[in-house]
């Protein structure tokens, strides 16, 4: 009943690791075709894969895993998914339901444990429920502001000797979850008037602009009114990066145009965007002069950290082509004047700091050039499936995302060890895709065994290894905070990674030089049908700049390492 | 300020827990918590009291409403309400305290429940405020044990809370 509701529900991928209660699903998967199972290494990366194809389409992926440990190792994918709102369904195995709650073999209380993790949890009761419960699992997962949905089901359960009737629900109602459709007239009128009225318009986005699938909108209604975009970590690509009106990334590590328009604007629209810590910086001191419209799915991310002058209660989409209408069909048109000059200000701001780093104060290769390299050579039209750490900043300020759902990245939960599954899980789905997986030699081997996994089912992935020997954004704040005392964020004995590729069948690549990066990288990208390990050296000082001042304003910012605001 | 939510909520297992967690996991606090089915034996009623800012309150009641198994939420506090509490106190009776528990009581409007030669047991409904009024009036020498229910409310006129 589990599988053939996964097929009935479309499921072209499951990715999982067997055990105990889960035997007579997995006896039901050995039997049929239609639903494909991918067997990891480790827990964790089955759900970085489900929570990656979910990242790059929009759908929810689909974990199975067993009792107990194989639960517990799922948590932190579970989590990441949760963090960020990524649609995701997990099935767990239970022991059999008489002994819930006897400390069995393999028994965790995996509801209790997912519970603060996940948008739902279901625990099946009656194996006759169980497309009925899958049904619901995937209409939680998928609609409003989505998140990840556990299915707890105890062996007995899944019993194949048993036969019960068999229908897979159409469609889904509960009397209590009721996701909004459209957003209040009034309000949208009354934030577009205001809009429109703004002299020092900036437009903030976040990943809900993504996972609501309203990056053309958003894109055309910030085209329409010429105002500059600044995107957060979870929404690069929703506004393309290498258009004039991009300021860039936001925030901590946000770019210096970015930051400063912030500050100094007189009308923030913020959409599908939470106004996070590692956007507001000191929330005291946040952007002083603006006026707030707050567009948002969840009405209990509006007015959470930052109190929104308008809120918006919607789905990204249909609240952005209602403001679209109103704009296109308004008298009232922005200030030219006042926005001319709002533009010679920010390109003011950009000819000063624009992303600049030093490459003269080291013999080594600096980690950002190796992200642009990789912007150039896959025509900033890969997916980037990044690490956690300096690497991740880097690829966030220096990929250029044109497109949206192309740029995959634990943002809130900030899980090393995410990369290599995740581009696991957008190369199976998407073959004849450049997928890179950014990652530094900390991350990776958080989930190095998956190695294998890449070597089973034939994924190409390329993998960037930016190599400094170091965790190089907690050396970065050891540095800047600890007089450089370097505690445990140096590793001795660091594998050789060529070999260690070679060995799991892959090709490995080491680049020390600047002047060999670019044809090895063409070379990796050449070989379509090998995984590649590009372990590439970089200097291990450099450390992320812009950053900001801690509990500063958004303008509070390091420029470099002796310069700041 | 102290705030009177009333929740109706699914009638299933790990719903209650929850609410519970949401609260723990938020650091929102929980100052009462009461719990029943409903005459629709599908739903129960929950009424928690806690205190918050407005800016809090309001966080409360969103995230409770985004629970899935919550159907309707309502802070009572916003409009006219009636609140009640029951409380149980058992107490040293004996000499002449024995007639001024019984005068106190009386005044109070509470019903001696259980009599022993040396004690008394005082069942009092009524609000919050009027039970820790009652504690107090009887001095905490005499108070052997006390047990409340936690608090109900209801909102006054025509108003309802229900599907």
């Amino acid at each position: 009943m589990v599988v053939r509701a996964l097929r009935d529900e479309g499921v072209k991928y499951i990715y999982g690791y067997p055990g105990g209660a889960l035997l007579h699903v997995y006896d039901a998967i050995f039997q049929q075709e239609e639903v494909q199972h991918i067997l990891v290494r480790h827990e964790q990366a089955a759900t970085h894969m489900a929570d990656a194809y979910a990242r790059a389409t929009g759908k929810a992926g689909v974990a199975l895993v067993t009792s107990g440990p194989g639960a517990t190792n799922a948590v932190t994918g579970i989590a990441t998914a949760y963090m960020d709102s990524i649609p995701m369904v997990v099935i767990t195995g239970q022991v059999m339901s008489h002994l819930v709650g006897e400390d069995a073999f393999q028994e965790t209380d995996m509801m209790g444990i997912s519970r603060p993790i996940v948008k739902h949890n279901f625990s099946v009761s009656r194996p006759e429920d169980i497309p009925a419960v899958i049904k619901k699992a995937f209409h939680i997962a998928q609609t409003g502001r989505p998140g990840p949905v556990v299915v707890d089901i105890p062996k007995d359960m899944t019993t194949p000797t048993e036969r019960f009737e068999y229908e897979y629900p159409k469609s889904v109602k509960l009397r209590s979850y009721n996701p909004i459709s459209r957003g209040h007239s009034g309000q949208i009128k009354k934030a577009t008037d205001l809009l429109l009225a703004a002299k020092r318009p900036v437009i903030y986005v976040g990943g809900g602009v993504i996972m609501g699938n309203a990056s053309n909108e958003i894109t055309e209604l910030s085209r329409l009114l010429n105002y500059p975009v600044t995107c957060t970590l979870m929404g690069l690509g929703a506004y393309p990066g290498t258009d004039r009106q991009s300021l860039g990334m936001l925030g901590m590590h946000g770019s210096y145009e970015a930051n400063m328009a912030m500050h100094h604007s007189d009308l923030i629209l913020a959409v599908g965007a939470r106004f996070d810590d590692r956007v507001t910086n000191g929330v005291d001191k946040f952007c002083p002069t603006a006026k707030i419209i707050h567009i948002d799915i969840d009405p209990a991310s509006i007015s959470k950290t930052i109190k929104a002058d308008i809120p918006i209660v919607g789905p990204a989409q249909s609240v952005l082509t209602e403001m679209l209408e109103l704009v296109a069909s308004a008298k009232k048109q922005p200030d030219e004047a006042a926005l001319k000059a709002w533009w010679e200000q920010i390109d003011e701001w950009r000819a000063r700091h624009g992303g600049r780093y030093r490459t003269d104060d080291s013999e080594l290769m600096k980690p950002q050039q190796v992200i642009e390299m990789l912007s150039k050579v896959t025509n900033g039209d890969a997916y980037v499936c990044s690490d956690v750490g300096q690497h991740q900043m880097f690829a966030a300020q220096y990929y250029k995302f044109n497109k949206p759902n192309r740029w995959i990245n634990s943002g809130g939960l900030g899980t090393m060890g995410f990369g290599l599954p995740a581009a696991m899980g957008v190369k199976l789905n998407f073959p004849d895709a450049d997928v890179a997986c950014v990652t530094g030699e900390g991350s990776i081997q958080m989930n190095i065994q998956e190695l294998s996994t890449c070597k089973q089912y034939d994924l190409p992935v390329k993998i960037i290894n930016l190599n400094n020997q170091s965790l190089g954004m907690v050396r970065q704040w050891q540095d800047m905070n600890y007089e450089s005392r370097h505690s445990h964020s140096y590793m001795k004995s660091l594998p050789d990674f060529i070999k260690l590729a070679e060995s799991y069948g892959h090709v490995g690549m080491k680049v020390e030089k600047y002047e060999d990066l670019e044809a090895a990288m063409r070379e990796a990208f050449a070989l379509k049908d090998r995984l590649v390990f590009m372990d590439i050296y970089v200097d291990p000082f450099e450390h992320v700049y812009p950053m900001q001042v801690a509990r500063g304003s958004m303008r509070d910012m390091w420029l470099n390492k002796t310069e700041r605001t | 300020m102290r705030h009177i939510i009333s929740v109706l909520l699914e009638n299933e297992p790990g719903a209650l827990s929850r609410v519970v967690g949401l609260f723990s996991q938020r650091n929102y606090n929980i100052e009462s918590l009461t719990v029943a089915p409903t005459d629709d034996a599908t739903l129960s009623r929950l009424t928690v009291t806690t205190i918050g800012d407005d800016r809090v309150i309001e966080q409360i009641t969103k995230h409770l409403n985004k629970l899935i198994d919550v159907v309707k939420v309502v802070d009572l506090t916003e409009g006219d309400h009636i609140e009640r509490e029951l409380m149980m106190i058992k107490l040293k009776a004996s000499g002449a305290a024995r007639a001024e528990i019984k005068r106190t009581a009386d005044i109070f409007r509470g019903q001696i429940i259980d009599v022993t030669p040396n004690t008394y047991t005082v069942q009092l409904i009524g609000a919050s405020d009027k039970l820790d009024a009652f504690i107090s009036a009887l001095g905490a020498a005499n108070i052997m044990e006390v047990v409340r229910s936690g608090v109900s409310g209801i909102a006054r006129g025509e108003k309802t809370l229900s599907l």
